[in-house]
Formats: C-alpha cells, structure tokens, sequence
C-alpha cells in the first residue's frame, strides 16, 4: 500500500490487491467472526443490549362505535376500517413521539390478531437503532392498544336530538303551480345535492331544505344559483354561546326567492323595457330558464337571455301562463322563412290560420297569424297558444302594448298531442318529501296529480330538459300499445334510459343476466 | 502473563503507562494502585518510573521506546528530560526531537528489531528512529489508519492489530515484522489497540473491561504464557521414562 493515500478507483487501471476480510473472536463468546463495530457477535449483542428499551408497550386509542372512526388528538376522527392502513397510520402516530424521543426508528410494523371485540389491538414493530460504536440492531418489540369507547362529537349531537337542523334553506316561487320544483326535483336527484339534508319538507309556496351545517346550506344555494335564477338572503339566529371560549352557535336560514317567470309564460314589455333589450317586441314567450330567462319574440324570432339581476331592476310579471293555454286547430300554414337553428333550437316563420277548438265547427271564427312553431305545425294539427283577442287582462304593460302596436290575436306556444292514458316504459326517482298535513287544500292531491302528468308529457317533448335528468327503465313495462306506436306523439328512445340497481332475488337478477348476455351476443 | 488493571476509574492503560523491556513509565496521580500494579510484577526486573511528559498524564501516546532508547516530544521539559535521564538505566538513550506531529507514541508503534510509523513522519524524525532506537523503519497503515502507534502494538515475541484488518494486510505486515499477528480487539471491542493495553515480551497489562476471550488472545499471540506446562512435562518425562526394554 503506498504511504498516505487513499485505495485506488476500480477501473482506473491501477492494480488494487484483494482485500478479504480476516475473522476475530466475539469478545465476549469467543466465536470467529466477521469484525464489526461492536466487535461482538450477534447473539452477544442482542443478549446484551435491549434497544427496545423505554419504548412503550401499551397505549390507548379512542374510537366512536356510531362512525367506526379513531380519534386523532386533538379534535380530528377519522374513519378507518379493522387492520386498515389508515388504522395503522393513526396508531403509529401515537408512538411517534416516545420513538423519536430515544432516537429510535421504525423499519416496519404489522398487525397481529386480536378478537374484535377483545377491544384490544396489537402491533408488532421493528424497531432499528444505533447502540456502542455505530452498530444498527433491528429487533421486534410488541405494542398492545386498548380501545376506549366515546361517541364522536357529530355523532353525540346527532344522537342526543336526531332533527336538530343548524341551517336551512328556504326555496320559494311565487307562482301558482309546481313544475318548478317537480323540474328541480329531478335536477337535485341527479347530482345528489340533497344527499346531506336532514330532511325535506313542503311549505306553501315551495321547499324546505334542512341541514346540519352551513356549509352543506350553502353548497345547495350554489348549486341553486347554477341551475335556476334566484335571489338569496340569509339570516342567523343565535341558540347559544359559550362565554368562555367566546364558541356562539347559530341556527342559519337561507331565504332562496326563484324568479316567477317560467317556461311558456307569455310577457308584455314596457315600452322602457323593450327599448333597453334592444327593441325586443313587446310580447315575448319565455322558451328556458336557466340562471338567466330566454325570452324569445316570436314574431322576429330574436332570443334574448336576462340574467336575474336584470330581472330584478326591471320586475316584470307574465301577463299570461301557461295554464291559460287554448287549444286551437291549424287549417292552413304558409311557411314564411327558411327554417333556422336559434340558440340550438329550431324555429320556422310561418303564416298559420287557425281556429279555437272550441270554436271549430260552431262559428267561422278564425284568426290568421304569425307563428314561429311553422316546422311542426301541418293542417289539421292541434296546437296549444295564447288566446290575446278573447283574453281579459289585468296588465298594465299589456294595455300599454295594445295601445301602441297592432298585437296579434293568437300567439301559438306548442303543438298538443292526443292525450291518451299511456303507459310509459320508464320512470322517475322522486325525492322523500314531507309532506304538510296541515296547510291542504281538498283538491290539491288531483291538482298535484295533473301536475306531475303534465311535467312528464314535457319530458317527453323537450329532449334538452331530459338531457339534464336521470330517466330510469321501467321494468313493469309492458308493450300492449306496440300496434298503435306509428302515430308521430313523441317517446323517449330507450337508448337514454338508465338501468335501475335492484338488489332483488334471484329469478330477477336471472333474468336480467338472460337479457344482458342476448344483447352483447347480438 | 497478563494483568487487568485501571488507572482512575479508566480502561485506557496504553495511555497512562509505556511498558518496554528495559525499563517502564507510568503516569503521575491517581491512587497509588495503579503505580503498585506495575512494581508489584516489575520491580525486581526492570526500573518502574512516575513521570509527566509536558506536565501531561497521557505519556504512554506522547513518547515511544525500546530496550536501546527512548524518544519524546518537543513538548517534553527540561526538568521532565533530567529526570528520565536520571532514572533509567544509562544504555538507553533519551532523546527529545522536533516533530510536527508530537504525539509520537501514535506515531510510532516499536519493537526492539522493528519500526512502523506515521506515513507523513519527517524524513529526518525516521533517521533519527532508525538511529536512537536502533530499529529498521517502515512507513504503513493499519487497517486504513494512520496512526499505527494507536491500532497496533507489538513486541519481539508476537503482535496484536485492528480487528478490521484484511488478510492481506495480515500477511504483509507479518512478513515486515516478523512476529505472527492476529487481528483483535481489547478493553469489550475497543479497537483501539495500545490505547488498551501496554506490553513487553514477557507481561501484558489490559484494561479492566478486557474480556476473559481477548485476554486469551492476547496471551496466546504474545506468548505470555511461557510454555511452562510444556516445559514441565519436557522435564517429567526425561526423569519418568528410564529405558525402553
């Protein structure tokens, strides 16, 4: 070896000799072996020196039994399964601090079995740690936690007073029907947002929202101000306050007030309002609501969308709805204008004589008009519109209206089908409503009724609306009326139905095995 | 034969004494245990003397010596030198020299045939080795270390090194000096050789901690033992076998 310096890179051409390690004697035992740090033999070391020393052998955990989930101190509970994971993160940072305390690190630890309900788990580590001159000892050391069991807080108030709500949210629309929330309905079932309720309840007017945080009230008035336009208030009552740690808990009430324009309403500008919307004629049908209206002129067919705040400063009501829809039928159409594609919906400009269906067959009344519906309608069909030469009106704009421009004698909404009792091959989830026992009308169960058939039949027509909620096969369907499908009244394609999960029995999930393995063989 | 003892609670013998066979120097203070160890096995044989070198305790890692002659530090004083001139036997030669690395007794590890030193010793320090101590010079390493006067000690009869030795190592060293090696531990695994344990050809003292395994091979690699059951037998049988029929 040469004075002074350092062995030689392997590889840099130099000729390095050999170096086999010698053997020594264990100096306590006397056995041959490979020299190390404590020049003592395994089993010397670790006969002589305990690294597990001072590290605890019992601990506690605390765990709520409503939740399955472990306290982490100071305040946190997290979930975690038997002999998970995150059950032994949670032990192990109970053992964090003892352990860095004697320099001690952990090479790994596993679960040992224990009864589940022995209310006991145990751990085995391996523990590594440096002891005499540099020498690392690995030993296992066994840790046995005892489980105490306390009702995590949420689970502790939700005990004590099961309908104990800290945040509610008031949804109201002043109007007299209840498509809206049937609409809205659907919309939270979709995207799950009444998951966290409490509870639902009817009121007069609207819904009730109850839930057990602000935050969770709050997240429901966000997904509101997505789907429709409204105006929100909130105000706070104070139940109680812990003078010490100056804690004050609330009792929260979001005042959610849904514009009461709707989807087929007709509504008569102001001269000042039609001027700022830039000459929009002064009726105009509401064609969506969205967080904005879409109000469409359907003598020019020029859409214009206000958003809520817009709404607000200009506050105008519909002069008709559409529960004052007539029926009228179309003797002639004279389309006008190609048919174009307005904000993704098509509308055709068309002359159409019509006459009231009331009135067909007893007198010669009939009225010739504008209309924008020119690509559905065709002689003979029945169509549902807004009867301005016999209606009575208590609105000022209308009268102003009247006044000012020749306004037409019909303006036709929709084209109306044969209403048949149908059965329909799919259907919808609803909501678990309570409902007020107290404030019912007597004919407001057949009110309600009609209502929902109505908003079905819309489904059916309007392909957007079905677009934003869930339809569900209907399994009870059965196909009786295939003979009379040739008729043009509008389905739902059962490419946009949805399987239901049934948990059932056997002879059903057979049966639907059968079918599912028929389609992908075909 | 080898003794277990402790200088003030302390296992580090090499540090506090120099042992050789012509003479034997131990540290000053303490209780006197320590001193009567040594004049209790050596008295009789070889002069025992107290000294301080450079009014320090540690004399055993400060200076080195043989039978012919002994070296200290520049550090040593005046006084310090007269009175080892005194107290030990004229024949061998006390002599202080100039060397940047003074701690000399880590430096340098001797016999009374063989030097290993320092590989960065002044060429001038190693003439005067060869001279002072009239003892052939080899500049090594033990084991990678520098300081062979710490991780090796030896004497005519055998040698002891660092336990993490190679064989190699093992081979060459053996070879240079010419006494069988082992490589070993003292003092419960210390590696540190002659900070341990003080020897000369025919006694060894170990630290206290020694365990009865190094003890053992520290009696067998220098050959403390003498033989004498051999010799005994040797003699009985020349007495108890009179003739073959």
């Amino acid at each position: 070896m040469l004075p002074g310096s350092a062995a030689p890179a392997a590889g840099s051409g130099m000729f390095v000799p050999t170096q086999t390690v010698g053997t020594v004697l264990c100096c306590i035992c006397g056995v041959s072996m490979q020299p190390n740090p404590a020049n003592m033999c395994a089993r010397c070391l670790r006969a002589r020196v305990d690294i597990t020393e001072g590290v605890p052998r019992h601990a506690a955990v605390v765990y709520c039994p409503d939740c399955a989930s472990y306290l982490q101190p100071p305040r946190s509970w997290l979930r975690a399964g038997p002999e998970s994971p995150e059950l032994m993160q949670i032990l192990l940072r109970r053992l964090n601090r003892p352990l860095a305390r004697l320099r001690i690190s952990l090479s790994g630890a596993e679960f040992v079995f224990s009864e589940p309900h022995s209310k006991r788990l145990r751990l085995k580590l391996r523990l590594r740690r440096e002891v005499l001159h540099g020498v690392v000892i690995e030993q296992t050391h066994p840790v046995e936690f005892t489980v105490h069991d306390r009702l995590c807080d949420a689970c502790a108030r939700a005990q004590s007073n099961p309908d104990q709500w800290v945040a509610v949210v008031q949804l109201r629309q002043h109007v007299p029907h209840r498509r809206t929330f049937l609409y809205l309905e659907q919309l939270f079932l979709k995207h799950g947002q009444a998951s966290l309720a409490l509870r639902v309840a009817s009121a007069p007017g609207g819904l009730d929202f109850f839930f057990s945080s602000r935050s969770h009230a709050a997240r429901l008035v966000d997904f509101l101000t997505t789907v429709a336009p409204i105006r929100t208030q909130t105000a706070k009552q104070l139940v109680s306050h812990n003078t010490k740690s100056s804690v004050y808990n609330y009792k929260h009430t979001f005042s959610v007030e849904i514009c009461p324009i709707c989807r087929e309403d007709l509504i008569a500008l102001s001269p000042q309002v039609s001027r700022d919307l830039g000459g929009l004629g002064p009726l105009v049908l509401c064609i969506k609501v969205t967080n904005a209206i879409a109000l469409l002129d359907p003598l020019t067919l020029r859409v214009h969308h206000l958003e809520e705040k817009k709404y607000r400063a200009y506050n105008f009501k519909a002069a008709l709805t559409s529960k004052q829809l007539v029926e009228y039928i179309v003797l002639d159409i004279e389309h006008e204008s190609p048919e174009i594609t307005v904000d993704g919906s098509r509308y055709q400009l068309a002359y159409a004589q019509v006459a009231r269906a009331s009135d067909f067959g007893k007198n010669d009344t009939m009225f010739t008009v504008r209309t924008h519906l020119g690509h559905l309608l065709n002689p003979g069909d029945l169509a549902l519109g807004y009867d301005l030469y016999g209606a009575n009106l208590n609105d000022d704009d209308m009268d102003t209206a009247m006044m000012r421009h020749s306004l037409p004698e019909v303006i036709l909404v929709k084209k109306s089908y044969e209403k048949r009792p149908r059965t329909r091959r799919w259907k919808l989830k609803r909501l678990p409503v309570e409902e007020d026992g107290a404030n019912k009308a007597k004919g407001e169960e057949e009110k309600r009724a009609d209502e929902y058939e109505e908003f079905l039949r819309d489904l059916e027509r309007n392909s957007e609306m079905r677009f934003q909620i869930d339809l569900y096969k209907d399994e009870d369907y059965r196909s009786e009326m295939a003979s009379t499908i040739g008729d043009d009244v509008p389905s739902v394609p059962i490419e946009e139905l949805i399987d239901d999960l049934s948990l059932g029995d056997d002879d059903e999930d057979e049966g639907e095995d059968a079918n599912a393995h028929a389609g992908m063989v075909a | 034969m080898a003794t277990r003892i402790q200088f003030e609670n302390n296992c580090e013998i090499g540090v506090f004494s120099k042992l050789t066979n012509a003479y034997c120097l131990v540290a000053i203070g303490g209780s006197e245990n320590f001193y009567s160890a040594f004049e209790s096995e050596l008295s009789d044989v070889i002069p025992v003397v107290k000294t301080s070198i450079g009014g320090t305790r540690i004399i055993g890692r400060l200076c080195v010596g043989n039978k012919n002659g002994l070296l200290l530090p520049h550090t040593t004083t005046d006084q310090e030198l007269q009175h080892l001139r005194n107290c030990l036997p004229d024949q061998v030669v006390v002599q202080r020299i100039d060397e940047r690395l003074s701690a000399l007794g880590n430096c340098i590890a001797c016999n009374d045939h063989v030097a290993l030193t320092h590989p960065d010793l002044d060429k001038a320090t190693e003439e005067l080795i060869a001279d002072v101590l009239g003892v052939e010079v080899f500049r090594q390493t033990i084991a990678g270390n520098i300081l062979v006067g710490s991780y090796c000690a030896f004497t005519n009869r055998g040698g002891l090194v660092h336990p993490h030795t190679s064989i190699e190592d093992l081979d060459e060293l053996s070879t240079l000096l010419q006494v069988p090696l082992v490589a070993g531990t003292v003092n419960r695994g210390s590696e540190v050789i002659a900070a341990g344990m003080t020897v000369n050809d025919w006694t060894a003292f170990c630290g206290s901690d020694t365990t009865a395994t190094e003890l053992s091979v520290i009696e067998s690699v220098f050959k403390l033992r003498e033989g004498q059951p051999a010799a005994i037998v040797d003699d009985m049988r020349k007495s108890l076998i009179d003739s073959y029929v």
